[in-house]
């Protein structure tokens, strides 16, 4: 079962057109990479957030397919263009099917 | 969390403890075909030593206008001695307007790090940095 958790967003209220912005993300997700044993000595399977996008009023800007080596609760920082107002969709998806999404808006002057 | 990590020895039964030069050459390979891969235009951020393996801080920058002419299109992290040596792939563009991306990555021992840029005439450029890592992470 997906142990996919919450996640955040940090992107500017406000932005002039053709600023560039700093966005950064994170979320609430174990990321076993499958080479760890449990305190029993079990093997921890893999579960890992395989990919992670953002999409800008519908366009894709940015997209990261993730391994095993990505730390616990993978985070992100990168940046975008703002071109006009609109909605940032941020989507995370793990490899038991779990799917976390945040929305963040942006109000672009100019 | 953190605890656990420490308490918990590696999976070391299913493969060796870290990749050969061999297997990240397999992965460069398979990434990027025989294309030349050059030094240069790419900047790797990361601490020359790290005390914990489990989350080690990563920017990788590269030197581009970013415009619809002359763009990155890809960035690729690679650890050469993880057991896997593929760390991360982004896919940038022009929207980005700048090519920095940062993230946070597990590092199974001292090794070297390496980030391939894809610019949009597709060369490659890519930049290596060592890292010293005091407690390792079963990555």
């Amino acid at each position: 079962m997906s142990r996919m958790g919450k996640a955040r967003v940090r992107v500017p209220e406000r932005a002039v057109k053709g600023e560039i912005v700093e966005i950064r993300t994170m979320v609430d997700h174990p990321h076993e990479s499958g080479f760890r044993h449990d305190n029993m000595g079990r093997p921890v399977p893999r579960h890992i957030v395989e990919s992670f996008t953002c999409r800008y009023n519908g366009r894709e800007i940015f997209r990261a397919k993730l391994h095993p080596a990505v730390s616990t609760n993978p985070y992100f920082m990168f940046y975008a263009v703002a071109t006009e107002s609109g909605e940032m969709v941020f989507t995370w998806t793990d490899d038991q099917g779990g799917v976390a999404t945040q929305t963040a808006r942006i109000e672009v002057q100019g | 969390m953190l605890k656990a990590f420490a308490a918990a020895p590696c999976l070391l039964v299913v493969r060796p403890a870290d990749a050969t030069p061999e297997e990240l050459a397999a992965s460069l390979r398979e990434t990027f075909g025989d294309r030349p891969i050059q030094r240069g235009k790419v900047k790797l951020d990361l601490p020359r030593l790290a005390e914990s393996g489990n989350v080690v801080p990563v920017t990788i920058t590269v030197d581009s206008p970013m415009t619809e002419r002359d763009y990155v299109k890809s960035v690729h992290l690679f650890a050469e001695k993880n057991n896997l040596p593929r760390v991360l792939e982004v896919q940038l563009g022009p929207h980005n307007g700048k090519a920095v991306v940062s993230s946070r990555v597990r590092l199974a021992i001292t090794q070297q790090v390496l980030a391939v840029a894809v610019l949009s005439d597709n060369s490659l450029w890519s930049a290596a940095a060592e890292i010293e890592v005091t407690v390792s992470s079963c990555a």
